[in-house]
């Protein structure tokens, strides 16, 4: 998901009613005023029961504490970091501690950001944030309470710690397990009093084990990939060979005849072979004869769009920031500089292709998936199935990877079992080449960059043109004056002091499907303006860190802009509260050595960027061969993400968010040929290997601020980093990604 | 047609086509799920599995070839030097989404197998068959370094 969706239904108030009991222990319920009326009924049922779903903790009398996760577990550490938020504040120990994925039901687990259940644009943790502490400082005064009734002390005499509550007067004490049917009894406290973060011992923690690695290391955790049911069958989708066509007939004759293969039915995205194994399944669909209407595919190729957006590169587009008048500037300039930047599609290829499990009866569809859009997956359910929603449970497995991949694809299986009639349940596989030939692709993009510089060297002018296709489409509530703010994220909000900035987006349309790729416009605007910066620091003899430097002397919130269009509610947040940016730039700077002479062949390069209310700055060093082939030694990075729930987690986003980034620009790229996709598996859609993997330290500032998300703002300041570094060894500098292209 | 092999130290007779890549006799046919499908091509290394000890790509060996044979999954691992490989990988905390992970285990406990004290470099011509797209490579090359310490002893 995307920085864009930030804006929607900001609701952050939580009414907590009531959290009644059963024997098997407490459990807290919490209720949105918006559907108010419905009262808060807790029932530790074990199966989607009426109200078991309205819970974020359970504390069972074992002493379990199960902490239900709203948001999808892909690798980005959501589970733990949920988990540490509300166990912190119930003062749990950290080894009783599980986490259950919450079931649908939007009412209860939407993303207060996004209004929906649904995670991503990393903001699964600063949209909980506040949820689940008060989830865990509610269970906590829960037992307090019943231990003081049992005991018949006052409560201000008890403490609770690691799993205990404690009355060291009378060197009592019970665990919660022993307390938590008693607490499922009392009423729920109206309200409750937050932790000083002063006083945090998992939040922050320096080791503190991922609720998932176990179960990761040991093979034994379920993606909907390996997930299966007795009588299950498995189904692969024969999918149209350009994007927009549609079948217009299909002989199954053929494929029918493979043993195993039970069912040959067209779904809405193509023809579905049905078997009983993957391997017959893909055999059936290899003798599929299908005739397919490409009288409304998308017939253009990279090179054809390539060319048309090369022409609007010289026409002004819709303005998406404006301060001073840059005309003027330019006119006065005694020099500029412009520089043209290519950025192809980019497929997201996360290890797990696209799979789910449909169980399908008159009154009833089971999903098993580890889709990220719950919401979006139940509502297209409904859709399909006839079912009512409530009738549509979905069982959320890990995904093997998302990067913005995942997101609603698992209702496709829902059309399958529809199509046979619920006769036996459907798992739905997409095979590699699917995945990255049909995928909803990282747009591409063209930018122009141009700079204007008076007699004394400084920076009076930037502009900054973009052309491509808009993430958001045609959603209104997203669309601002022309302006889609994923496609200009990082250009628009540039936070650099410079008097007359334009920047302009042309949207362009194809056929060619695209969505939210890790780090969104962030992906692409980075590399522009960071590589730029330095293009013009070299242009007047300045060091690129020291010329940044005097850039963010100044808080870019206090500058008149004139024009800066984004959804309102982002406007508290379009630059890194200030000096922030300049902070972890100093930081990565000091850390990576800045200034200290390298061997011949080597470079240092530098990026900072803003995204998903964090700022990070890397230092890349590499070296480059005399046959000009390039390594990447050694990246060093400062990031301030407010506070650091799990350290540990954030180190692993950063060094995984290099790799994601460092692959792109080096390796990866999807090209299309009359409207077809070259690139079919990773030998020709290229991404980063071990061999290829720089070392990474991480340093991160310490803050008091409220948490922001980490997973996408990893990315965007590798790329222009390295490239920057690759400048600093060569004087080459490649606009055109990804760097390293086949001859 | 029935095809006959040593599963994790156990002997199996699966149902399979002789054809059938080794990868889901394993999955479908034998039930375990730990090895996964990512390319079909030996490309990723998310399949990989031992064969008489050795690292093999399953997706691409038909099962027949492997007849009698003895192979090794994730969840049959053990012994010493797989024992510090899976003990490493939990105190470094390598996995993120976790789907490649089986994998890259089975690769690094060969690798270590042959290679017990592995530079850097070793490491990264040894485990570059593997993808991972969260990146856990910095974690990998550390906890194959921890492991080998470990059995070392």
């Amino acid at each position: 998901m995307s920085s864009g969706t930030q804006f929607a239904a900001l609701d952050r108030r939580q009414f907590l009613k009531a959290g009644s009991s059963t024997a098997a222990g407490l459990v807290l319920g919490f209720w949105l005023p918006q559907r108010g009326g419905r009262f808060a009924k807790a029932q530790a049922g074990e199966e989607q029961h009426a109200f078991a779903p309205n819970a974020f903790v359970r504390v069972a009398p074992d002493d379990v504490v199960t902490v239900i996760s709203k948001h999808c577990e892909a690798g980005q550490g959501i589970h733990t970091g949920l988990a540490t938020i509300l166990a912190e504040e119930l003062d749990a120990d950290w080894a009783q501690v599980r986490v259950e994925p919450a079931p649908a039901d939007q009412t209860l687990y939407k993303n207060l950001q996004f209004g929906s259940q649904t995670t991503g644009g990393s903001n699964s943790i600063p949209n909980s944030w506040e949820q689940y502490r008060r989830a865990g400082a509610t269970a906590r005064a829960m037992l307090i309470s019943a231990a003081a009734k049992k005991w018949n002390v006052p409560k201000i005499e008890l403490l609770a710690d690691r799993g205990i509550i404690k009355h060291e007067l009378s060197s009592r004490q019970a665990t919660f397990g022993e307390l938590a049917e008693a607490a499922a009894l009392l009423p729920v406290p109206a309200g409750v009093t937050l932790k000083n973060p002063k006083n945090f011992k998992l939040i922050g923690a320096v080791r503190l084990p991922r609720i998932d690695c176990k179960a990761k290391t040991l093979g034994t955790a379920v993606f909907a990939s390996d997930f299966s049911l007795p009588g299950m069958l498995t189904a692969v989708i024969a999918r149209p060979p350009r994007f927009g066509a549609v079948v217009r007939g299909f002989d199954p004759t053929a494929a029918k005849t493979v043993p195993g293969v039970t069912d040959v039915v067209q779904t809405p995205t193509g023809v579905a072979v049905v078997a009983k194994s993957f391997s017959a399944a893909r055999r059936g669909r290899n003798l599929l004869h299908i005739d397919w209407d490409e009288s409304n595919a998308e017939t253009r190729g990279t090179p054809e769009l390539i060319s048309e957006y090369r022409a609007l590169l010289s026409q002004p587009g819709a303005i998406a920031r404006r301060d001073g008048d840059c005309a003027l500037a330019f006119s006065r300039a005694a020099r500029t500089l412009t520089a043209d930047f290519e950025y192809p599609y980019l497929a997201h290829a996360p290890m797990e292709p696209l799979s789910a499990v449909v169980r399908l009866s008159a009154n009833r569809c089971d999903i098993w998936t580890g889709d990220w859009d719950i919401s979006g997956v139940q509502d297209d359910s409904v859709r399909i199935s006839g079912l009512k929603q409530e009738q549509i449970l979905i069982h959320s497995l890990y995904g093997g990877g998302s990067f913005g991949r995942r997101g609603g694809d698992a209702s496709q299986a829902v059309e399958i079992a529809k199509a046979i009639g619920g006769r036996a349940p459907v798992k739905l596989l997409w095979t590699r080449e699917e995945d990255i030939r049909v995928d909803a692709y990282r747009p591409m993009y063209l930018h122009r960059l141009t700079a204007g510089l008076d007699e004394q060297g400084n920076l009076i002018a930037w502009q900054h043109r973009i052309v491509g296709q808009s993430v958001l489409g045609d959603d209104p509530g997203f669309i601002i004056d022309g302006i889609d703010i994923t496609s200009v994220a990082g250009a628009s909000n540039i936070p650099y002091d410079i008097p007359n900035i334009i920047v302009d987006l042309h949207t362009t349309r194809s056929g060619i499907p695209v969505d939210q790729w890790r780090s969104v416009g962030d992906s692409h605007t980075a590399f522009s303006v960071e590589t730029f910066l330095d293009d013009v620091a070299h242009a007047v003899g300045k060091d690129p860190y020291q010329f940044r430097l005097e850039l963010l002397s100044k808080d870019p919130r206090n500058k008149a802009i004139l024009q800066l269009t984004a959804p309102a509610p982002m406007g508290q947040s379009l630059f890194a509260k200030f000096p922030r940016d300049r902070q972890v730039m100093q930081l990565a700077a000091e850390k990576a050595g800045w200034g200290t002479p390298l061997a011949p062949g080597r470079g240092r390069g530098l990026a900072v960027h803003y995204s998903f209310h964090a700022s990070l700055a890397y230092v890349a060093e590499v070296t480059v061969s005399a046959d000009g082939s390039v390594k990447v030694d050694r990246v060093v990075c400062a990031v301030d993400c407010g506070i650091a729930i799990n350290p540990d987690v954030i180190r692993a986003q950063v060094e995984g968010g290099v790799a994601f980034g460092l692959g792109a620009i080096l390796y990866s790229t999807i090209s299309l040929k009359q409207g077809r996709v070259e690139q079919s598996n990773f030998n020709d859609y290229r991404v980063l290997r071990m061999s290829s993997m720089p070392t990474v330290e991480v340093y991160i500032v310490n803050s008091e601020e409220p948490p922001s998300g980490i997973g996408e703002p990893t990315v965007p300041p590798i790329g222009p980093a390295v490239s920057n570094a690759i400048f600093a060894a060569t004087g080459t500098r490649v606009r055109t990604l990804p760097l390293s292209r086949p001859s | 047609m029935p095809v006959s092999l040593l599963l994790n130290g156990k002997h199996v007779t699966l149902d399979v086509e002789p054809d059938l890549p080794l990868l889901w006799a394993i999955r479908e046919a034998a039930g375990l799920t730990g090895t996964k499908y990512g390319c079909g091509m030996a490309l990723c290394g998310a399949c990989t599995v031992h064969f008489e000890g050795r690292a093999i790509r399953s997706c691409i060996t038909p099962v027949h070839s492997v007849a009698g044979k003895s192979i090794t999954t994730i969840e049959g691992v053990a012994g010493p030097l797989a024992q510090a490989v899976l003990q490493s990988w939990q105190k470094l905390e390598v996995p993120q989404c976790g789907y490649c992970q089986p994998g890259q285990i089975m690769s690094a406990i060969a690798l270590l197998s042959q290679t017990p004290a592995p530079t850097d470099d070793q490491i990264d011509s040894g485990m570059s068959g593997n993808i991972c797209r969260c990146g856990t490579y910095v974690r990998i090359r550390a906890a194959i370094h921890d492991a080998a310490s470990i059995h070392k002893g």
